[in-house]
């Protein structure tokens, strides 16, 4: 069982030690939303999110992740979470990552969060997280998309994203195994590199302790950053 | 520029008087002062001043601030004359500090005009006065050593006239290359570390995949892409800032705004080249005229003819080139990575303008690029010619494309873009006599396609002692998250290169970046070791060419604490720096 006073003194002790403005070393901020959507499939209207924001150095930031999606007609959220880390620059191409998930809907749940990020050889772009629960559970996260360039502002990114759970969560309703599998197509263009529309296609199965359902969804959004 | 007491010798007052319009406008007080000093005969001291003061330009079709030394763009060239005592005020107008660094010059290191460790910078609002004897003669120039000013304009021209006169040419002109951003710099840094490809809009699409294919075959197409992809690293990454944010100015001009440089045919002119860009490498020609290069970083070589030379960030070319035809010429400069070009014409009449040139195919890197310096392989002078010679024969062999079109124009002189003015079809008309022209008159001179270093030969011979240490320096990078270092280690976690007086180091850059960097001394010459012994030429700039090694010996004849760096404005500001302290000798 995680002290979470103790974990949350943990990270802010890191941030201060590590994200102060040492002479020379700039900070900066980059927020970015890679995806701000709505995805239906007929029956269902979702809005989702995926939005990041890192500020610090080339070697310390601060990371804050969020995701969710919320349901217009029922005015409920079906997931929403937001990820505080520490993050620290531990070779060219990655970055390890230390912190907490609180996680507001559909419970509010509290994990201890660590993880790689960055880009893989052939420009795999890799999110991968394992998060252990109050209790000792260990579930992981990964995601993997790639961008493949139709032309200078036209671009698919065909992108993964698997859920895994150790062992049945019965709290939770999870299902021990693949919790939750995504295989999605985007297609964007950049009007700026900042700002990009997209249109796409979602196939999404989810594995619960209460149900097994699977559906392919069209999605619109835009990716954003600055 | 206001001028106190100022000497001016017959030379630069007729350089005023003949002056083309690209030049900066002079105004007429400074010509009658001018022309009053050359009568007077010359005075031992010059009085110079500068003010720094935003100015609001308007290069982009909106109006934009730059920082400017006396509201130019770029600033006033300074002519001094070797042997003379300098005393120049700058005065800071600005609301953050500044500083004036005097590039390629030997100077007391305090005058030398880095802030941080020259001296503390020149606050807002208040002036300092820079004092120093001027011990050498060419073409040189000044910029900014504070924030991002350099690339907001503040640079100019230094010229200095030998001690000994020199047979002037016709006619002598500043040509300052220059890149003019369109967003804030700071901007642009904070951009490339969020997004380090951001300004790259020539990368390789699913359309260059199967034209590879239609190409090479599939099988070595695929393994290209896989041994990129293994590296995760792009061969068209050959400017991180570039045209898709640049303009290309000629002396503060785009190519709009139509430069030009007059001449009569028959005259001699002499084009001092000087590339004052925060970040862009240009691939300079004159199509239709052979240039004499007479002098690299204001050092004077036996002549060598070149077609085309491509010239590197805080370098400086002086070229001389004749032409005999009644017809405008291009003098042509391309970006290295075709993302643009700036453009000016020399031209016998002020109403004939040239017309641009067909752009030449840029040369993407290769594997090749990459190998060398990740190999580690041994690495004498001679490697890196062996390797540069092998970058030529590249994949995307832009020197055989190029020397192609050169010669096309040289000597069939049918340049393909003979149709797009009544002044073209005159232009293309009397190349050919010309090109020969020029050969016939200098057969002793040797002549190549494009300038090359290997070919670079001192006028003077300089012998040097046998180097007493050897430092090797890895310029490194980490381009993904856009920052530049030496060693692995960025100025901020770095200690200082500590030398003796009176020795001569040998650094051996080992360029282990896809990038090329011109590495920048202050105060202290670098001998580019071409094998030519006490002909080697003597730089403040060396290229360093992406996954090659130059190896230079440097006499540390000067005491003092030196910027050492790559002259890439945002790879100097992202750690590829590096204080050179020159100790004196107690022993």
């Amino acid at each position: 069982m995680i002290d979470r006073r103790r974990a949350i003194a943990t990270i802010i002790g890191l941030l201060w030690l590590n994200c102060r403005a040492d002479d020379g070393h700039m900070l900066f901020n980059r927020f970015l939303a890679e995806r701000l959507e709505y995805e239906s499939n007929g029956g269902l209207h979702l809005a989702k999110w995926d939005i990041q924001n890192w500020f610090g150095n080339d070697d310390h930031k601060l990371w804050l992740k969020s995701e969710g999606d919320y349901s217009a007609d029922q005015d409920i959220f079906g997931r929403a979470d937001l990820q505080v880390l520490y993050s620290r620059n531990v070779d060219s191409f990655w970055d390890f990552q230390i912190g907490a998930r609180r996680a507001f809907e559909p419970e509010r749940t509290f994990d201890a969060v660590i993880g790689f990020q960055g880009l893989a050889p052939y420009f795999f772009e890799v999110d991968s997280a394992l998060f252990v629960t109050e209790k000792g559970n260990v579930l992981g996260r990964l995601t993997v998309s790639y961008e493949l360039l139709l032309s200078q502002r036209l671009i698919l990114q065909p992108r993964i994203g698997l859920n895994v759970a150790a062992e049945d969560l019965q709290s939770r309703g999870v299902k021990a195994g693949v919790t939750e599998f995504e295989a999605g197509l985007r297609l964007r263009y950049e009007i700026e590199r900042e700002f990009a529309p997209y249109l796409g296609v979602d196939y999404v199965e989810e594995q619960s302790l209460r149900e097994h359902q699977h559906s392919v969804r069209a999605v619109a959004g835009f990716r954003f950053w600055y | 520029m206001r001028v106190n007491r100022r000497r001016m010798h017959r030379l630069s007052a007729s350089r005023y008087l003949l002056g083309g319009s690209a030049g900066k406008p002079v105004p007429n007080r400074i010509r009658c002062i001018g022309l009053v000093m050359a009568l007077a005969g010359q005075a031992l001291a010059g009085e110079y001043h500068l003010t720094i003061a935003e100015k609001r330009v308007d290069l982009i079709g909106q109006p934009q601030t730059a920082i400017l030394a006396d509201d130019g763009l770029p600033g006033p060239t300074l002519h001094w004359r070797e042997g003379e005592q300098v005393v120049l005020h700058v005065e800071n107008r600005l609301s953050e500090p500044t500083s004036i660094h005097w590039h390629g010059l030997e100077l007391p290191y305090r005058m030398d005009g880095v802030p941080g460790i020259s001296f503390e910078g020149i606050a807002p609002g208040s002036r300092f006065t820079y004092q120093f004897p001027v011990k050498q003669s060419g073409t040189y120039w000044y910029h900014g050593h504070s924030g991002m000013q350099e690339q907001q304009g503040l640079f100019g021209a230094l010229i200095i006239d030998p001690a000994q006169p020199q047979p002037p040419t016709d006619r002598d002109y500043v040509v300052i290359l220059s890149d003019w951003p369109q967003a804030d710099p700071y901007r642009t840094l904070a951009r490339l570390k969020k997004q380090s490809d951001y300004y790259n809009f020539q990368k390789r699409t699913l359309a260059d995949f199967f034209a590879d294919i239609e190409r090479l075959g599939f099988g070595e197409t695929v393994n290209n892409r896989l041994a990129w992809g293994a590296m995760r690293m792009d061969p068209t990454d050959l400017a991180d800032v570039n045209g898709s944010t640049y303009r290309f100015l000629i002396n503060g001009r785009t190519p709009q705004m139509q430069p030009h440089f007059l001449f009569n045919p028959g005259e001699r002119v002499r084009l001092r080249f000087i590339n004052a860009s925060a970040m862009t490498y240009f691939d300079v020609r004159i199509p239709g005229l052979a240039m004499q290069v007479v002098a690299a970083d204001g050092q004077n070589l036996q002549p060598l003819n070149v077609n085309a030379f491509r010239i590197a960030v805080a370098e400086t070319y002086d070229v001389v080139v004749q032409p005999n035809a009644e017809q405008a010429y291009s003098i042509f400069a391309e970006a290295m990575d075709r993302s643009g070009y700036a453009h000016a014409s020399l031209s016998p009449r002020a109403d004939w303008l040239a017309p641009v040139p067909p752009p030449t195919p840029r040369t993407l890197l290769t594997l090749a690029d990459m190998g060398g310096a990740h190999a580690g392989h041994a690495v004498q002078g001679d490697n890196y010619l062996e390797h540069a010679e092998h970058a030529e024969h590249a994949e995307h062999a832009e020197h055989a494309e190029h020397a192609e079109h050169a010669e096309h124009a040289e000597h069939d002189g049918h340049a393909p873009q003979a149709n797009e003015s009544p002044e073209a079809g005159r232009a293309t008309e009397h190349t050919a006599d010309a090109g020969h022209h020029h050969a016939a008159m200098s057969p002793e001179i040797p002549s190549y396609q494009t300038l090359d270093y290997r070919n670079l030969r001192a006028r003077t011979a300089t012998p040097l002692a046998k180097p007493d240490r050897e430092v090797e320096l890895r310029l490194t990078g980490d381009m993904r998250r856009y920052i530049w270092s030496f060693n692995d280690v960025k100025y901020a976690d770095a200690e200082p290169i500590r030398v003796k007086l009176g020795e001569v180091v040998r650094f051996r850059y080992v360029n282990q970046t896809m990038m090329n960097h011109p590495i920048h001394i202050h105060g202290l010459w670098q001998y580019l070791d071409i094998g030519a012994g006490a002909y080697n030429p003597k730089k403040h700039v060396i290229n360093v060419r992406p996954g090659t090694i130059a190896v230079v010996d440097v006499p540390a004849d000067a005491v003092g604490e030196w910027a050492f760096h790559c002259h890439l404005l945002y790879h100097m500001d992202t750690g590829m720096f590096r204080k050179l302290i020159v100790e004196p000798n107690h022993d």
